[in-house]
């Protein structure tokens, strides 16, 4: 196994940013073995070291994946000379430093020859789908038993909430959120340390911290993902919000279609209640917080804040105006502080790591203003017409081509990309000219669709994308909640119009009042829910404008997916007379004699497409 | 369970590392089945019983057998994560019962990575 020299300059790039000029870059392991190793310890006594040489605007620090020598971490390479340093330690740094960096003279007793490989297994680094990726929310995912609250705490965990219970004021936590840019996982994208501090200054009392794991989106895992995977991270980022917001009581709002994150989490609560990191005076500092798990029956709205309130009171699940905020009168009309679960875990990270390293990731600049800019990550379920379906967390302001094409690896069974929903069925849709947008909160916003909660589902030159606008909106009809009438019948009418046009029924005009109905739901609903519902039919008007027009003038679907505008038949140039297809036709459709061309009696063929799947020759046409 | 305090986060953090760590000598091998939603469904419980299984057959004595969450390639489930002492961790993917036995027969005995199986070694990059 050796080190490429380019492919690592790649990666520097990379994770430094852009080309700014170092001289020389340690790639330093941060996998799992070299963490656990003291990795991090090590690239703080480096940079510490550099700084103390003035060598910190020459010299980058970064950290990788894992090597694969685990057995000798922590390993760091030294680029661009290639040389492998292994068992390093904070006491080997100043000198290390002071020979190899500053005098140019390598130190050759922590030198190490990476050994020949023996089998050709590739390094987890290596393999697109995890080389993109940034694990912070995810810090933990397939490396502690969820279910063992001490290998949490191996992993340092409830260390940020000790650094907070004893070491900060909750006004100076409050304004190292605002410092980080951290802004809510849920998709709205409102920064967290904001919410904070307008909660701890609203009056009344006592005040609620409230996790939002009410995820409704189809196609969508990410919380249910980081609640199975490591519930702790979860609890201790809402301890830390309920230290801040001057709260002692939690709730965490979980779907009830999530039987294993649930039993995940009543067992979370009870190691953490037992071990004393929940409940009265927390680690003898005199604060109290206890956490209780409510359980939604699974309500689209619910995620909506006013909406998840209602149901948690006892009301049906609806929204309410938005000019009263949940943070001045939330649950039971107290201040209330509402957080995604992917927003809570990243809080003990930025606690312990600093504003500093969280600002160096992501886009934009949130220094002066926390709406500036998207720092952190994000994680994505990427799902769809995509080789590697998964849970993929990236750094803000990756691309989608990156995500889709890189970690996706792309479409599979040789099909072109068409597009890419994000956001979640009220998320719009993405074509291909703009995959090389970098994914933040405010580019796809600006592009017609939306960060949302990660939902990311690719597809390819079969899907409709009337289809599509009308798969989402018909789901949107089916979970509004009725309360205003742009969300109840606005989303209706949507619908029937969608309709009509996959069904050929559709006149001239109707796009027209198609985009007006969408925009009036869009400025006129209660809720979120409605405000964002039209996004799906709006950004496929937007960029596949002629799809509509070819269903609606012509009476043909492009994709040959909408069965009433398409008619199977059979290409006699093509067909052998094999039978096959005569065989297996549901609908005893297909006539014709063995070694002859076959023909599809189009009164019965009620457009399955077995025919198709079946075809040897691909003498099966759809038009 | 006693309340924690704060100096007792460190020593529950040393005396983890024993009980995990191969390094520190607690076992020969760490076998990790991952076990969320999507592995149990693509039949992580079968895996994990093959696994159970296999030690049982073999009389060993210094295999760990823990269980994590979803490792993020939800379409290679189910999957395992082998780690043999002073060598770097490897993942196992698309796994069945006969596929696990004959990891554990090649690899956890006798210490040769079936690659035909495997996708990978090392980890991923944390924080």
């Amino acid at each position: 196994m050796s080190v490429t020299p380019g492919k690592n300059v790649d990666e520097m790039k990379y994770e430094s940013g852009g080309a700014n000029g170092y001289r020389m870059y340690l790639m330093l392991c941060g996998g799992t073995g070299c963490v656990s190793a003291g990795s991090y310890e090590i690239k703080n006594a480096l940079e510490h070291e550099l700084e103390k040489y003035n060598l910190s605007n020459e010299v980058s620090v970064v950290m990788t994946g894992c090597n694969g020598f685990c057995a000798n971490g922590p390993i760091m390479v030294v680029q661009p000379d290639g040389i492998f340093y292994q068992f390093l330690s904070v006491k080997d740094v100043p000198h290390l430093v002071e020979e190899h960096m500053l005098k140019g003279r390598p130190v050759e007793k922590l030198m190490f020859t990476p050994p020949d490989e023996k089998s050709v297994v590739p390094k987890m680094s290596d393999i697109g789908f995890f080389k993109k990726q940034r694990l912070l929310a995810l810090r933990n995912r397939g490396l502690i038993d969820p279910e063992k609250i001490e290998e949490y705490i191996a992993r340092d965990g409830y260390k940020a909430l000790a650094k907070v219970l004893t070491e900060m004021k909750p006004e100076e936590v409050i304004q190292e959120m605002i410092a980080s840019g951290l802004r809510g996982r849920g998709g709205g994208g409102f920064p967290t340390g904001v919410k904070w501090k307008t909660c701890r200054e609203a009056p009344g009392e006592p005040k609620y911290v409230v996790c939002n794991a009410d995820e409704g989106d189809p196609g969508a895992y990410m919380d249910r993902s980081i609640i199975e995977g490591d519930p702790h991270s979860v609890l201790e980022g809402m301890a830390i919000a309920a230290y801040a917001v001057g709260s002692s009581n939690g709730y965490v709002y979980i779907r009830h279609e999530y039987p294993l994150a649930l039993e995940r989490l009543e067992k979370a609560i009870a190691d953490a209640r037992e071990y004393g990191l929940l409940g009265k005076n927390i680690f003898d500092q005199g604060f109290d917080f206890d956490i209780n798990i409510h359980c939604g029956a699974g309500a689209f709205v619910c995620g909506e804040s006013t909406a998840l309130m209602a149901s948690m009171e006892g009301r049906p699940g609806e929204p309410r105006a938005k000019y009263i905020h949940t943070v001045e009168h939330g649950l039971w009309d107290k201040p209330t502080n509402l957080n995604n679960v992917e927003t809570y875990a990243n809080v003990p990270l930025i606690v312990q790591r600093g504003v500093k390293w969280f600002t160096s990731i992501g886009t934009g600049d949130v220094s002066e203003n926390p709406w500036g800019g998207s720092k952190g990550t994000k994680v994505f379920s990427l799902v769809g017409k995509v080789r590697n379906t998964g849970l993929v967390e990236v750094p803000m302001g990756i691309t989608l081509r990156e995500i889709i094409f890189d970690i996706g690896g792309g479409i599979p069974n040789g099909k072109k990309f068409k597009a890419v929903q994000t956001g979640g069925p009220s998320g719009g849709v993405i074509p291909e000219d703009l995959l090389d947008l970098p994914v933040d909160f405010d580019q796809l916003t600006r592009v017609g669709s939306m960060m949302g909660s990660g939902g990311m589902i690719v597809m390819d030159e079969d899907d409709c994308m009337v289809d599509i606008a009308r798969y989402f909106i018909d789901f949107l009809v089916g979970e509004s909640c009725g309360k205003c009438l742009p969300g109840r019948e606005g989303l209706t009418q949507i619908s029937r119009m969608l309709n009509d046009i996959c069904d050929g029924q559709a006149q001239e005009g109707v796009l027209e009042l198609l985009e007006e109905t969408c925009n009036t739901v869009t400025s006129c609903s209660l809720c979120a829910l409605g405000g964002s519902a039209p996004n799906p039919v709006l950004s496929t008007l937007r960029y596949f404008r002629d799809e509509y027009e070819a269903h609606v003038r012509e009476k043909r679907c492009p994709a040959g997916l909408c069965k009433n505008l398409i008619t199977y038949s059979i290409d006699p140039d093509k067909c052998n007379g094999c039978m096959l297809c005569a065989r297996e036709c549901p609908q005893n459709a297909i006539d014709g004699e063995k070694k002859k061309p076959h023909k599809i009696n189009t009164d019965l063929c009620i457009k399955c497409g077995i025919c198709k799947d079946v075809c040897n020759r691909d003498a099966v046409i759809v038009k | 369970m006693p309340k924690l305090r704060i100096e007792d986060l460190d020593k529950i953090v040393n005396e983890q590392k024993k009980i995990t760590s191969l390094r520190d000598g607690a076992g020969r091998v760490k076998i990790t089945v991952h076990m969320g939603t999507c592995g149990i469904s693509a039949g992580a419980r079968k895996i994990m019983t093959e696994v159970m299984h296999c030690i049982e057959e073999s009389g060993a004595s210094d295999i760990i057998v823990t269980t994590s969450g979803c490792a993020g390639f939800c379409s290679r489930e189910p999957m395992i994560t082998v780690e043999v002492i002073e060598q770097a961790p490897v993942k196992y993917v698309d796994l069945d019962k006969k596929k696990v036995k004959e990891i554990f027969d090649e690899h956890i005995m006798k210490g040769n990575v079936v690659k035909d199986y495997a996708l990978a070694i090392g980890s991923e990059q944390t924080s």
